[in-house]
C-alpha cells in the first residue's frame, strides 16, 4: 500500500478547522489498515463534518441531515464486505439524529461512527448544538445556553454501546490510534471527536481542549462499566480521551437469522421454489 | 352467491373462524371474497367479516346478507334489518333476542361438554357449513394448517357437533375455483415483492401496512431477505435507501402518516437516483384519522410529496391480482429508471381476502441495471446519456467509486453549484419521465365501447365499479363504460381522452371528499368531470351503492 491510496483533494473547510487533521487522521488509519478504497464505504449526512466523504478517494453516500446512521447500518446489511465508516457532527448526530443514534447502538451493526464534536453547528453559523455548554452565547441562544448539553459518551455506555471512545483532533497520532481501535472493532464503534471551531465556538477553542484532555492510563480496563462511566461523567477541567468502554458483543448480522451465514445479502438469487411453494400454501 | 357477515366484538375470535370458513368455502369450490371491518381497539367494541361466495368471480362487497353469525347481541341489532327473506341468525341461546329468523343454539354450554369453552367458534362453523348444504370433506385438511395440533382434534369435533346441530337451508352451488389462491392485498403486494427479488425491508408498524411487514418477515428466512423494524418512519426509508444503494432490492411500507415523515427521504431517492420502492396503504386522514378504516385521499399528495422536482413513478393498485404484478413492475422500473415508485394501495384492498388465479412467475421480468464496457473504463455514476438513465454500479464489486449526493452533483456525483450543470443534470433526470411515459399501461376498460356515461376511478374501487357496470349494462346494454387507473402518475391519457371525447358525461368515483382523480384528469387533460360519486365515512363504496348514485339524482338525466 503506498501513503496516497485515500488521496487529497481541494476542501471548503475553515482554515485552521479540526476536521483537517480529522480527515488527515482517517486517511492514515484506513492506510495502517490496509483497507482498499474501493471495499469502503464513507457515509455522511449534512454539515461541515459530514463534507468529509468528498475528501477522500472511497465509495460515498452523502445522504440527508441526521440520517447518516440509517443509511449506513443498511448499506452494511446489504453488503458486510464494504468497510463502513460515518463522519458526520454533532448536530447530525445528536440532533437531528438523535433517534438514530439510541437505536443503532441497540442494533449493534458493524460500522464506525465518528462524530467531528466541536460543540457548535458550523454550516448553519454559530447555534448552539445538543453538546454545547449552559451558558454559551449565540445568535439565537442571545441570553445564553439554558439547556443542559448531553454527554454523548456517557449516553452510549448506558444504551449498550461495545465500543465508545473520546479523542481531540489535535492529538493525531492518538486519533490514529483510536480511528483504528474502533474500525477493527467488531460491531457499533462510536468516536467522539473533541474539535475547536474556529469560526463559531469561541469557547471551545483549540487552546481549550489542549489544556484539558488527558490519555487515559494504560492500565484502565475499559471491560469496566460502572468505572467508565465515570470516566465518561469526567468532562470539565479535565477531560479523558482514549477508549472509555468496551465489550465484545454479538453483532446485528451473527444475531440475525438470514445474515448469520451465507454470501453477503446483495449477491444471493432468489429461489422461483420458493415462491412456488408460498403460493401452494395459499391453496 | 351468497354472502354471510361474521360479527362481534374485538378479541371473540371472529378474524380466526373467518379465516377457516373461507377456506373451507374455497375448498368447496367457491370464489370467495372477503372484506373486514374492524376497530381500533384489541377489546370491544364492533367488528365484522363479510364472506361473499359463489361459483363467479366476485369483485365487490355488498350490503344484504343470507347469515349472520352473531357473537354478540349487538351484531344483531346492528345488522339484522339487512337480513334477506329467508336468511337467517346464529347465535348462542344465552343472547337475549326474539328475532324469528334467530337460530339459537347452545353453543358455550356444548363447547364446554367438549371440554374446552374457545371451541364454540368451531361450533359455529360446522352449523354455516351444514346450513350452506356443505359437506366435512375438507375440514381435516384445513384444521390442521390452522389450529395447533393439541387443539385439532377437539376444534374437528366441535365442527362435527355444529354440522349435526341444524338443518340445510341454502342448496351447495358447484364452483370451478378450489385450485385458485385466496390471499389479501397485502399478502399479495408482499408476495410480488418477493418474486421481484426483495432483499431488505423496513418499515415502522402502521396500520393498515403492517401485514406486509408481518407476511414478509415470516417468510425471511425462507426468501432470503432481511425484515428490519425501523425506530421511525425515517429510518426506516433511509434504510432503504441506503440498502438499495449497496446493491439489494429494497422497499419500504406504510400508511399516509408515515409517508408524511418519510417525505424528504423520497427526493434523496430522486436526487441520488437510487431505485426505491415505498407502499402507501392508505387510511382516512389527516393526522391519526381513522386508523383501520379505508380511503383514497393520498394520490394528490404522493405525487407532489418532498421539496423540489424529480421524476417518481405511482402505480395504484386496483385487485389482489394487480398487487401481486403491478408490485413486481413497481421492482423492474425503479430498477430500470432509477427512481422512486409509489404503490397506493389502501385499507379496502389490503385486508380484505378474495381468490386469484395462482400466480404465474414464468412470466416475470425485471429490468436489471445495464452497465458497458466504455462505462466501467470512464465511470461517471451520472453519465449524461440519450435518456437520462445513468450507468449504475453497485459500491464494492468493481474497480470504481460510487457516489451518491444529495446536493445537486456533477456527473462524477461531486458536489457542484454551477449553474449549468445544476441545469443539465435537472434536465437529465427529468428526461426519464419521457421513456417512461412510452411504457405506462393505460387504465382498464369495463363495459360498453360506446359508452354514454364514462365512469373514472382509480385503485380499490375497481372492483366495486366493474361490478356496478356489470348491473347497469344488464338494464341498458352498453350505455355504461368505465375507466379505472393502475399506473395513475405520469397519468396515462391516451384512452381516457379517446372515450372522454365520446361519452356524453364523465363521472369520477372515489374515496375522498375532493375528487383527486378528477383534479389530476383536468390539469392534465383538460377534461372536466361533470359529476362526482365521492364517499369518504372510511367505508368502501359497493357495486349496489355505485349504481344506486348513477340511476338517482341528476345523473340520470
Amino acid at each position: 500500500m503506498t501513503n496516497n491510496n485515500f488521496q487529497k483533494y481541494e476542501t471548503a473547510w475553515c482554515p485552521g478547522c479540526g476536521n483537517f487533521s480529522i480527515l488527515d487522521c482517517l486517511k492514515t488509519a484506513l492506510e495502517e489498515l490496509e483497507k482498499d478504497p474501493y471495499e469502503v464505504l464513507m457515509v455522511a449526512g449534512i454539515g461541515q463534518a459530514a463534507k468529509t466523504p468528498q475528501y477522500i478517494s472511497a465509495n460515498s453516500f452523502c445522504g440527508l441531515h441526521g440520517r447518516s446512521l440509517p443509511a449506513a447500518v443498511a448499506a452494511k446489511i446489504a453488503n458486510e464486505k464494504l468497510t463502513v465508516i460515518v463522519n458526520t457532527g454533532d448536530g447530525d448526530s445528536y440532533g437531528e439524529g438523535g433517534n438514530h443514534f439510541i437505536h443503532n447502538i441497540r442494533r449493534n451493526v458493524d460500522i464506525t461512527h465518528f462524530v467531528h464534536d466541536n460543540q457548535i453547528y458550523g454550516l448553519t453559523k454559530g447555534q448552539a448544538s445538543p453538546t454545547s455548554g449552559e451558558g454559551q452565547v449565540t445568535e439565537v441562544q442571545t441570553t445564553g445556553n439554558i439547556n443542559t448539553p448531553l454527554n454523548p459518551v456517557l449516553m452510549a455506555i448506558a444504551a449498550g454501546a461495545g465500543f465508545v471512545a473520546r479523542a481531540f483532533s489535535g492529538d493525531r497520532e492518538h486519533l490514529v490510534r483510536i480511528m483504528k481501535q474502533a474500525i477493527l472493532h467488531k460491531g457499533y464503534a462510536i468516536v467522539d471527536i473533541l474539535q475547536p471551531c474556529i469560526s463559531f465556538n469561541k469557547v471551545n477553542t483549540f487552546t481549550y481542549y489542549k489544556n484539558r484532555v488527558y490519555h487515559i492510563e494504560d492500565d484502565y480496563d475499559p471491560t469496566n462499566k460502572i468505572m467508565a462511566i465515570e470516566r465518561a461523567m469526567e468532562f470539565d477541567d479535565k477531560i479523558p480521551i482514549g477508549v472509555i468502554y468496551q465489550e465484545e458483543k454479538q453483532t446485528y448480522h451473527e444475531k440475525n437469522k438470514v445474515l448469520c451465514e451465507g454470501e453477503p445479502l446483495l449477491d444471493r438469487k432468489i429461489d422461483m421454489n420458493v415462491i412456488k411453494k408460498f403460493i401452494s400454501e395459499l391453496k | 352467491m351468497y354472502n354471510i357477515l361474521i360479527g362481534g366484538a374485538a378479541g371473540q375470535g371472529i378474524d380466526t373462524a373467518v379465516g377457516i370458513l373461507e377456506k373451507l368455502l374455497k375448498k368447496s369450490g367457491y370464489f370467495v371474497y372477503t372484506t373486514r371491518d374492524f376497530m381500533s381497539r384489541v377489546r370491544g367494541g364492533h367488528n365484522f367479516s363479510v364472506i361473499r361466495f359463489g361459483d363467479e368471480i366476485i369483485t365487490s362487497h355488498i350490503d344484504h346478507f343470507d347469515g349472520i353469525i352473531a357473537l354478540n347481541g349487538e351484531t344483531i341489532i346492528l345488522h339484522k334489518d339487512k337480513l334477506n327473506e329467508n336468511g337467517f341468525i346464529l347465535c348462542d341461546n344465552k343472547i337475549l333476542t326474539d328475532e324469528p329468523k334467530a337460530i339459537k343454539l347452545d353453543m358455550d354450554k356444548m363447547a364446554q361438554e367438549l371440554g374446552n369453552i374457545r371451541v364454540a367458534g368451531s361450533i359455529a362453523i360446522g352449523a354455516v357449513l351444514k346450513l350452506f348444504g356443505e359437506n366435512l370433506d375438507h375440514v381435516e385438511e384445513v384444521m390442521k394448517s390452522s389450529v395447533k395440533q393439541p387443539y385439532l382434534e377437539i376444534n374437528i369435533e366441535a365442527i362435527n357437533l355444529g354440522f349435526g346441530s341444524v338443518d340445510e337451508r341454502f342448496k351447495h352451488i358447484d364452483g370451478n375455483f378450489s385450485n385458485w389462491i385466496m390471499l389479501s392485498g397485502s399478502k399479495s403486494l408482499a408476495l410480488g415483492a418477493i418474486a421481484a427479488g426483495l432483499k431488505f425491508y423496513s418499515a415502522y408498524p402502521m396500520s393498515p401496512s403492517t401485514t406486509i411487514m408481518e407476511y414478509l418477515a415470516s417468510k425471511s428466512v425462507d426468501a432470503q431477505l432481511v425484515v428490519e423494524q425501523a425506530e421511525d418512519e425515517i429510518a426506516a426509508i433511509n434504510m432503504a435507501i441506503g440498502a438499495s444503494f449497496a446493491g439489494a432490492r429494497a422497499m419500504t411500507g406504510t400508511s399516509g402518516g408515515g409517508f408524511c415523515l418519510k417525505v424528504e427521504a423520497l427526493g434523496l431517492a430522486g436526487i441520488a437516483e437510487i431505485p426505491l420502492v415505498v407502499v402507501d396503504v392508505q387510511r382516512p386522514g389527516p393526522a391519526t384519522g381513522l386508523p383501520t378504516r379505508t380511503e383514497q385521499s393520498d394520490l394528490k399528495f404522493v405525487i407532489s410529496a418532498a421539496q423540489g422536482e424529480f421524476p417518481r413513478m405511482v402505480i395504484a393498485l386496483r385487485n389482489h391480482k394487480d398487487a401481486f404484478y403491478q408490485t413486481i413492475r413497481a421492482f423492474s422500473i425503479a430498477e430500470k429508471y432509477q427512481i422512486p415508485v409509489i404503490i397506493l394501495s389502501d385499507q379496502y384492498l389490503g385486508d380484505s381476502t378474495a381468490s386469484v388465479e395462482p400466480f404465474d412467475l414464468e412470466s416475470i421480468t425485471m429490468d436489471e441495471p445495464k452497465v458497458s464496457e466504455e462505462d466501467y473504463a470512464n465511470y461517471l455514476r451520472y453519465r449524461f446519456t440519450e435518456d437520462g438513465i445513468s450507468p449504475r454500479l453497485i459500491p464494492g464489486k468493481t474497480k470504481n467509486f460510487v457516489a451518491a449526493d444529495s446536493d445537486e452533483h456533477d456527473e462524477r456525483g461531486w458536489i457542484t453549484e454551477s449553474a449549468k450543470m445544476r441545469v443539465d443534470m435537472m434536465d437529465k433526470r427529468m428526461k426519464k419521465l419521457i421513456k417512461l411515459e412510452e411504457e405506462l399501461l393505460e387504465p382498464d376498460f369495463i363495459g360498453g365501447e360506446s359508452c354514454e356515461v364514462l365512469i373514472v376511478g382509480w385503485g380499490s374501487t375497481y372492483g366495486p365499479i366493474a361490478e356496478a357496470i356489470r348491473v347497469l349494462n344488464q338494464k341498458e346494454e352498453g350505455k355504461y363504460g368505465a375507466l379505472v387507473f393502475g399506473d395513475i402518475y405520469p397519468l396515462p391519457k391516451k384512452l381516457l381522452e379517446k372515450m372522454a371525447s365520446s361519452a356524453k358525461k364523465v363521472i369520477n368515483v372515489e374515496q375522498n371528499a375532493t375528487g383527486q382523480l378528477a383534479g389530476l384528469i383536468r390539469e392534465e387533460t383538460g377534461i372536466q368531470c361533470s359529476h362526482s360519486i365521492l364517499k369518504y365515512d372510511g367505508r368502501q363504496i359497493s357495486g349496489e351503492e355505485i349504481v344506486k348514485e348513477l340511476l338517482g339524482g341528476d345523473m340520470n338525466d
